[in-house]
């Protein structure tokens, strides 16, 4: 998981206040939130000296901006999952939206679950339900230390 | 909603979009049975006598002309095969006068004979949901042989008693010789022990629950377990090939534990088995002769390690292996033996054993194409339909014309 000092060690840490923001540590936290983008830091994508932050920075926040990841930071690293469901049956929004089929073990019947298992891998689906969604998150860890391969990870 | 006939838990909650016979989607089906499902249209096995493709009432008839013209022949596999065709199997091993036996006669038999002989307690796996707050993996790794097990049995899921699920309510204990993906999940409950190690352990176990002091490095642990254990309201002892195949195979020490263990609480058995239907072998053996495999019908009813494959394969002339694959899975010298010998191959797929055959069946894959019944590995009976059409006979119907023919 990207940490908020990881960005700002690599952010011009002037607190210029160009992107709106009273310090570069805010923006940092925003960027990490996705509610901005690099670009919107100036000095870093125009000035030179900065080159190589910029590069890092854009290398750090791939994974999080790549099109595998869902709005949450959730990676399923698909070559890995072997399809056991035990993060469908441990999620426990899962067990709440879906008292008679994941729940107790077999696939979703509510069409509420976030995640299932399709065509042999896992796929998060209905991702504004998880534990993760949005600015008040809860840092749920359930479908990582249930996984047997770390096939699923939260950047 | 189709079945699953990839691993003996025989899940029943599959959801798939067929296109022809090519899977198009499917939901709550494994990594393993996503992949037995598109194997219906990989590497299908054709009717041939000496390699040459021949129509399937003469490989049919040849099969039963290699089998009737033997004197000492071997029925072997029935793991991947419906009880109606074992039934047909044991009926054609009795007219033959012949050997018939499985892979549990070198893996898991003799647990499930305990268990079939009412020696070793045993239960469902929807009591293990319902009730279960102790599991052992004992040489088992669910996580990798049978993906879903411990999601939909033996540790996630909430149960009628086990509301609370794996967070609370339950507890994994894995005994193995190395971390495996089952040991990771219930990383606080692993044991490690050396290769062989199982006997040891057992009786370690056992001075534990007799209130003496193990001779183990981390007595400590050791003690917490065994009042964990004493505490059990409701244990489930998964076994797997890794105790079968201990070094020694003496499973006399983990049979005393578990009679000890249920004069102190309540612990049942259920051996995780591969095949989709080995249980169902054992069970028909079972009701039929009183054991649950190397059987031979040769004069009367005879059982003893000398009819299992491992040391039969010395004095037969000819095989018919169904639904296996025993020169994939065999030790090389055995492999190689067995390939010498003429072999009638029902299958449903091209495998090693094959291509070593004299004479291939194809069959349709239960569950997939073709309808029947198996036993779960904790003896619970499924009935499955076909999911797809196929113009493949089903496994009953091949072994049945054989017996016809010979």
């Amino acid at each position: 998981m990207i940490s908020v000092m990881e960005v700002y060690k690599l952010l011009p840490k002037t607190n210029c206040k160009k992107c709106g923001l009273p310090t570069c540590m805010a923006f940092a936290v925003e960027l990490l939130g996705k509610r901005k983008a690099i670009e919107d830091c100036t000095p870093l994508v125009e000035e030179p000296k900065y080159e190589k932050k910029l590069a890092g920075l854009r290398e750090l926040m791939a994974p999080l901006l790549s099109a595998d990841a869902t709005e949450t930071g959730m990676v399923i690293h698909t070559e890995k999952c072997y399809g056991c469901g035990n993060c469908v049956v441990a999620c426990p929004v899962n067990v709440a939206s879906d008292p008679k089929g994941t729940a107790i073990g077999r696939g979703p019947v509510s069409g509420k679950a976030i995640l299932m298992v399709e065509d042999g891998v896992v796929k998060c689906v209905n991702v504004d339900q998880c534990r993760r969604f949005g600015p008040e998150k809860v840092l749920c860890n359930a479908c990582i230390v249930t996984c047997p391969s770390k096939a699923i990870e939260f950047i | 909603m189709a079945f699953c006939t990839g691993c003996s838990l025989l899940c029943d909650d599959i959801e798939v979009d067929f296109e022809g016979a090519k899977v198009k989607k499917t939901l709550n089906l494994c990594r393993k049975g996503r992949a037995h499902y598109d194997s219906l249209v990989v590497d299908r096995l054709a009717p041939a006598v000496d390699g040459s493709e021949v129509g399937i009432d003469e490989a049919a008839s040849k099969a039963a002309e290699l089998l009737g013209g033997a004197e000492k022949p071997l029925l072997f596999g029935w793991g991947n095969s419906t009880l109606a065709a074992q039934g047909a199997g044991v009926r054609l091993a009795k007219k033959l006068g012949s050997v018939i036996d499985d892979p549990s006669s070198y893996s898991q038999g003799l647990i499930t004979e305990k268990i079939l002989k009412g020696e070793l307690p045993s239960c469902t796996f929807d009591d293990v949901r319902n009730f279960a707050d102790v599991s052992i993996f004992w040489g088992d790794d669910p996580s990798s042989s049978h993906p879903r097990h411990l999601s939909r049995f033996s540790y996630f899921p909430r149960g009628e008693k086990r509301q609370r699920g794996y967070e609370e309510d339950r507890e994994a204990i894995v005994v193995d010789v190395r971390k495996s993906p089952t040991a990771q999940i219930a990383a606080d409950g692993f044991f490690k022990i050396p290769p062989g190690g199982d006997a040891e352990f057992a009786e370690a176990l056992m001075a534990t629950l007799g209130g003496k002091i193990p001779k183990v490095e981390d007595k400590k642990r050791m003690l917490n377990l065994g009042t964990k254990l004493r505490k059990a309201k409701f244990g489930v002892i998964f076994t797997g090939l890794g105790l079968a195949h201990s070094r020694g195979g003496d499973l006399g020490p983990f049979f005393t534990l578990v009679a000890k263990l249920n004069e102190l609480a309540r612990f049942s058995v259920i051996p995780t088995l591969g095949d989709y239907n080995t249980r169902g072998f054992n069970q028909t053996l079972f009701d039929e002769t009183g054991s649950v495999n190397s059987v031979s019908f040769g004069g009367g009813v005879e059982h003893g390690p000398e009819f299992g494959i491992a040391k039969y394969l010395d004095i037969c002339d000819a095989v018919m292996v169904v639904g296996s694959d025993p020169a994939a899975v065999l030790p090389a010298p055995l492999a190689k033996k067995l390939s010498e010998i003429p072999m009638v191959a029902v299958a449903s797929q091209r495998t090693l054993t094959t291509d070593a055959a004299k004479v291939t069946i194809p069959i349709g894959v239960a569950g997939l194409e073709a309808e029947g019944s198996a036993l779960r590995s904790d003896g619970v009976k499924v009935d499955f339909d076909a999911a797809v059409e196929s113009g493949y006979l089903s496994d009953v119907e091949v072994i049945e014309r054989i017996t016809e023919a010979v």
